[in-house]
């Protein structure tokens, strides 16, 4: 299965992402994002972050996880690399995981993202597979 | 839906009837031409817009309109002060995403002397575009929050340029009531990295020539004349300002709810502390990129200093794109106290009023509106009809209408370069991809664009600039 692809749109950037869980999709939605931003440039996986994200309903969820990307750029010269041990707790809205990465001066960024949007934001799930659909403002 | 039911209301004029709950009508500014590129979805926008409380008049779309986030770019709404509300989505994720041109005392003879490209290359290397950390600064927090208090302001007190320059930027270069303790502490941290640079996707530098003077008397005032090399600077608040807007989506989400019919149109009465908090950390945002603009100007001058001894490079004034401002307009033949929250959209105040410059206050306020790479760029006056017609307001450069996944299929970045070497314009960039992203044909024509704002007459024409080199972010 494919785990992200890139739709139209005029101004932004707009993708859908895959998985057979939750969990995976919201993995792939990274994986998507992190296209976006260096490309298909593979990012070494030297350092290691604890990630915990609350938020009130899923899409928050998902933004906020995505957001967190972003922080660790621009603050943390933190550039991620992969999502391992994720987990999702979906009635209370938290988000756990460990994110992989390096330093961002290590490497080429061509995109620089603004921010995540709930433009067109959608979480659906279909007979057991799971869609996340997310625009971010370029 | 919405294009069916579009009513021509004179040239150049169109209406959105009041359908789906919406409070006030649209108004729309395009030309038969520009129409072939209206997007549905930027009207279901601007119609989005008009359900908010406290609309006044019209929800407003702009030649250059496009799909946002929530609110459309190219869109201006008002609010009451009393009854309506203050969204982060009319303003947008890069607040005060705005425009700073510098005029000089150089022909383009004296370019040709350093060699266009030489020129282009220590401008490239001077000005960091800086993606993640990449400024040349090392703040503290307590600065940090000196910057968000007093934008161009604090970059001129701290040697980086001239009185002159703020004075010749909106609100002088320091929107007032900014309390630094109202923008988040991650915001702070994006942000304190990123002071003096220039940003990637649509931000740039450009070096331009005078091709053209509509107007002489407005031109003369403005100091322009034909064959003067200008200098155009873009660029926003970077990951502060991204992170202010961000921060107020999720608390005003959480206090208010979402609206059910676009959730990126979360919003806050004007009135209410969020609200008022809001607006205060959109203030220090838009200081922030008044000081980024700054400290570029002044490493400009600085480098251009090492080949031109003489140089001379003043502000002719710096216009903010997108921004949400307490201003006085007639509501029902009364002056009235509003909110105008202008996205992607330029002031363009007529002659007289207060916010203007007093050496351009006999005049009218310059309207600033860059082309896409490439492209012309031009200089327009503000008019009193633009504060009847569009709160005072006139659009904010071409506006997209091809996507960046459709330009990457169809587009080459080498082509690109060489085509516009043709034209006799050099190009730096931070990726190739940027080249193809923001190339020339996925914008409208901004001479149509700008020939509409003329027409109409919210913005008339004072100066053509055609650019000879380009530095994208």
């Amino acid at each position: 299965m494919r785990k992200y692809k890139f739709l139209e749109h005029t101004a932004d950037i707009k993708f859908q992402a895959f998985g057979n869980s939750l969990e995976e999709a919201f993995i792939s939605s990274f994986d998507a994002l992190k296209e976006i931003i260096v490309e298909k440039n593979r990012i070494k996986s030297v350092k290691k972050i604890k990630l915990k994200v609350k938020g009130n309903d899923l899409k928050e969820l998902l933004y906020n996880f995505l957001e967190e990307v972003l922080f660790l750029l621009d603050a943390k010269d933190f550039i991620a690399s992969e999502i391992k041990n994720i987990k999702i707790d979906v009635k209370k809205n938290l988000f756990e995981a460990d994110v992989l990465g390096d330093r961002v001066s290590n490497y080429k960024i061509s995109n620089d993202v603004k921010a995540i949007t709930y433009n067109d934001m959608s979480i659906k799930e279909e007979k057991g597979k799971f869609i996340v659909q997310v625009v971010v403002d370029v | 839906m919405y294009k069916e039911k579009l009513k021509k209301i004179s040239e150049n004029i169109w209406e959105i009837p009041m359908i789906n709950g919406m409070l006030v009508p649209g108004r729309i500014f395009f030309s038969e031409k520009l129409l072939n590129n209206l997007e549905e979805d930027a009207l279901k926008q601007i119609a989005n817009v008009a359900r908010l409380p406290g609309i006044l008049k019209y929800s407003i779309g702009l030649m250059d309109m496009h799909v946002g986030y929530g609110f459309p770019i190219g869109g201006v709404a008002a609010f009451d002060i009393e009854k309506g509300i203050i969204s982060p989505g009319g303003v947008g994720y890069d607040i005060n995403c705005s425009i700073r041109l510098l005029r000089t005392n150089l022909t383009l003879a004296d370019i040709g002397k350093i060699g266009r490209k030489e020129l282009l290359h220590s401008l490239f290397r001077t000005i960091p575009s800086g993606v993640g950390k990449g400024s040349k600064l090392n703040i503290t927090y307590k600065e940090l929050d000196e910057v968000l208090i007093n934008g161009a302001q604090w970059a001129v007190k701290k040697g980086y340029g001239e009185k002159e320059d703020y004075i010749h930027t909106e609100d002088n270069g320091k929107l007032p009531n900014a309390n630094p303790s109202d923008v988040s502490q991650r915001a702070k941290q994006r942000g304190i990295g990123q002071l003096g640079t220039l940003g990637a996707g649509n931000h740039f530098l450009e070096i331009q020539k005078v091709e053209e003077i509509f107007d002489e008397k407005t031109a003369k005032a403005f100091g322009l004349k034909k064959g003067m090399i200008t200098i155009m600077i873009h660029c926003g608040s970077r990951g502060l300002g991204h992170q202010v807007a961000s921060d107020y989506v999720g608390l005003m989400g959480k206090e208010y709810g979402w609206p059910e019919f676009d959730r990126e149109l979360v919003n806050a009465p004007i009135q209410s502390e969020l609200g008022k908090k809001y607006l205060s950390a959109m203030a220090c945002a838009a200081n922030f990129a008044f000081a980024n603009k700054q400290m570029i100007t002044h490493w400009i001058r600085e480098d251009l200093k090492h080949y031109f001894s003489n140089i001379k490079a003043d502000v002719v004034y710096d216009v903010c794109h997108n921004i949400a401002k307490f201003e006085k307009h007639l509501i029902n033949s009364k002056e009235k106290e509003i909110l105008v929250m202008r996205k992607g959209a330029t002031r363009s105040f007529g002659r007289g009023r207060k916010e203007i410059s007093e050496d351009y206050r006999d005049i009218g306020q310059p309207v600033i509106i860059p082309g896409s790479m490439g492209t012309a760029s031009y200089v327009l006056v503000g008019t009193k009809e633009a504060e009847v017609l569009t709160f005072g307001s006139t659009a904010h450069g071409a506006g997209r209408v091809e996507s960046r996944t459709s330009a990457r299929k169809n587009i080459s970045a080498d082509k690109i370069k060489k085509e516009l070497e043709k034209k006799g314009i050099d190009i730096e960039a931070g990726s190739y991809k940027g080249i193809v992203e923001e190339a020339p044909e996925v914008y409208k024509d901004i001479d149509e664009v700008v020939r509409v704002s003329n027409e109409v007459g919210i913005g008339k024409l004072v100066a053509k600039l055609i650019p000879i080199a380009v530095i994208k972010g």
